[in-house]
């Protein structure tokens, strides 16, 4: 089943004369993890960010059609308050809030307006969902800078988790973080992917390869190849495709 | 360059930049020293000034009335007075420029942000004595002929010394709001944060050290104010307690002004006027550690 589809997508950046991403057609599948590849200033991040509407933060244009469930988020009838809280997004560098861990999980479901007698149970949930539970349930009151960049960023997805998103999209999620961190972040994705969509942007092709079920590879804002991740790391259909993932540029 | 040569330049050229950087280094420390001396000179001559009514005790810091020619010299009226009038400009500071600090980092397009700031930044270059002017050719005639009393009142002190204040508290609060880390915001948006959420719940309680600074700081500027304020504020012939915005007061500059034009050398009276300025010096000092203190804090939980 189609959970996200992209339909010509565009988006400029500057007064539009900067293209970061040129009429990307796409179908990512629910409940699977879909990686974006590419070397930098490709429009992985840029497509990511168009999900979700970030992009326009920055004032960036966007062109074409973000179909999510059919509906686009483009339309302008769609309440990007409620779409970003369908939709959850982790970040390149792990970043809590400078409060305490109890508050960073709960402060999503604070401003959608959750009361206070839910929220212990949705921070347990959600840390347990994010395999950080055991390891801060005593410490909840404890402010969230002062865990380790891997705690801080199953934090940051315990975060994005207690909203109750339907996708997640993961920026680089482990760009910042040490090999033992990184790996307990990608059995953490496998694990969520059974209730969420999860789309993740990442620079190291290792990871794609194990953790993905689907990968698009960018290339100067442009979709060059997207299919089945064991097809486009074994047998890419193009050359560009090829030479990247065998190390030859990027 | 042979070896010899080589070593035999190193060691000259070290010699002549030793001398000259010795010298260079010797008359910086004394530009450098020369600064705390006068620091310290000030503090301590208005202290020694000061000491001979300062040692008065609760007659003096306690005292209820100030009326020199009975030799009465209690300072409370004024110290109050001059409390009233740098709170209430603050108050009105805060309301106007905290929100504008709020406007200028999240919502003004760069051009406008281009057009505000240094226009506030203008602000500061006015001397106190035109903006004094002003207050009292405009502002007292306005409350006179307005709102009531004689026009030159704690009101117009608050409004003219809000003006003087804004510009900081606009200025600083600004750079604490800028200073929260993007990430921070994006995650709050990337939540479904709406942008006043965001800011009420996340770039305010970051950047509140910096405002609390700003504040802090602005206050401490307006209570050392003299020219502007003293234009104003009417200043009766004994410092009193007021009871409404619209009556004038005394405060401790606008005093030590008027009093020190017709102050007898050598009397109790001058070393009042001498104490009441140590008093202003405290106050003033102590505000600017806060801010200091507030500033670094906020700088240390910025970078961690």
């Amino acid at each position: 089943m189609s959970k996200i589809e992209t339909i010509g997508l565009s988006v400029y950046y500057g007064d539009g004369t900067v293209c970061g991403l040129k009429a990307v057609n796409i179908t990512i599948e629910a409940n699977k993890i879909t990686a974006l590849i590419g070397p930098s200033g490709c429009g992985k991040t840029t497509f990511l960010r168009a999900l979700n509407r970030m992009n326009e933060l920055k004032g960036a244009q966007t062109k074409g059609k973000v179909l999510i469930d059919g509906i686009d988020i483009y339309n302008g009838k769609v309440d990007v308050i409620q779409l970003r809280k369908r939709i959850g997004m982790v970040f390149q560098q792990p970043n809590p809030f400078p409060m305490s861990i109890y508050d960073n999980v709960a402060y999503g479901p604070r401003i959608h307006g959750q009361r206070n007698e839910n929220l212990g149970t949705i921070v347990e949930e959600s840390l347990k969902k994010a395999a950080l539970w055991d390891e801060v349930k005593d410490r909840l009151d404890e402010n969230a800078l002062g865990f380790s960049g891997g705690q801080q960023q199953r934090l940051c997805i315990a975060r994005a988790l207690a909203v109750n998103p339907e996708i997640i999209l993961f920026d680089e999620p482990c760009s910042a973080l040490d090999p033992v961190s990184t790996a307990r972040i990608e059995e953490l994705l496998t694990e969520l992917k059974q209730e969420y969509t999860i789309v993740i942007v990442t620079h190291n092709m290792q990871q794609a390869a194990r953790v993905s079920d689907c990968t698009a590879f960018f290339l100067m804002g442009e979709l060059i190849e997207y299919g089945k991740t064991s097809q486009i790391f074994e047998r890419p259909k193009d050359k560009r495709t090829e030479d990247y993932i065998t190390g030859r540029f990027g | 360059m042979s070896d010899s040569a080589q070593r035999c330049a190193g060691a000259f050229g070290s010699f002549r930049g030793g001398l000259a950087e010795r010298l260079v280094e010797k008359l910086l420390f004394i530009c450098a020293l020369s600064s705390i001396l006068i620091v310290f000179f000030i503090i301590a001559f208005i202290l020694k000034e000061g000491i001979p009514v300062l040692a008065l005790g609760p007659d003096f810091f306690f005292g209820m009335t100030w009326k020199p020619g009975q030799g009465q010299f209690g300072v409370v009226p004024t110290v109050l007075s001059t409390f009233i009038v740098g709170i209430g400009a603050l108050g009105i500071a805060a309301v106007i420029g905290i929100p504008a600090a709020i406007y200028l980092a999240e919502f003004a397009p760069e051009w406008l942000r281009a057009l505000i700031k240094p226009s506030v930044e203008m602000l500061v270059g006015i001397p106190s004595i035109v903006l004094g002017f002003f207050g009292l050719m405009v502002l007292v005639v306005f409350i006179r002929d307005n709102i009531g009393g004689w026009g030159e009142c704690i009101l117009a002190g608050w409004v003219i010394l809000a003006v003087m204040t804004l510009p900081h508290v606009i200025s600083i609060s600004e750079d604490a709001l800028r200073a929260v880390p993007r990430t921070y915001k994006e995650a709050s948006l990337g939540l479904g944060a709406t942008p006043l959420q965001t800011i009420r719940k996340i770039l305010v309680p970051n950047a509140r050290s910096g405002i609390l600074a700003s504040l802090i700081l602005g206050m401490g500027n307006a209570i050392g104010e003299t020219m502007a304020v003293l234009m104003v504020i009417g200043n009766p012939n004994i410092p009193w307690i007021p009871s409404s915005v619209l009556e004038p007061v005394r405060v401790l500059t606008s005093t030590i002004v008027i009093e020190i034009s017709y102050v007898v050398w050598g009397s109790t009276h001058q070393h009042a006027l001498f104490a009441l300025g140590v008093i202003l010096f405290s106050i003033v000092a102590v505000l600017n550690a806060i801010t200091t203190a507030l500033i670094r804090k906020g700088i240390r939980t910025g970078c961690r």
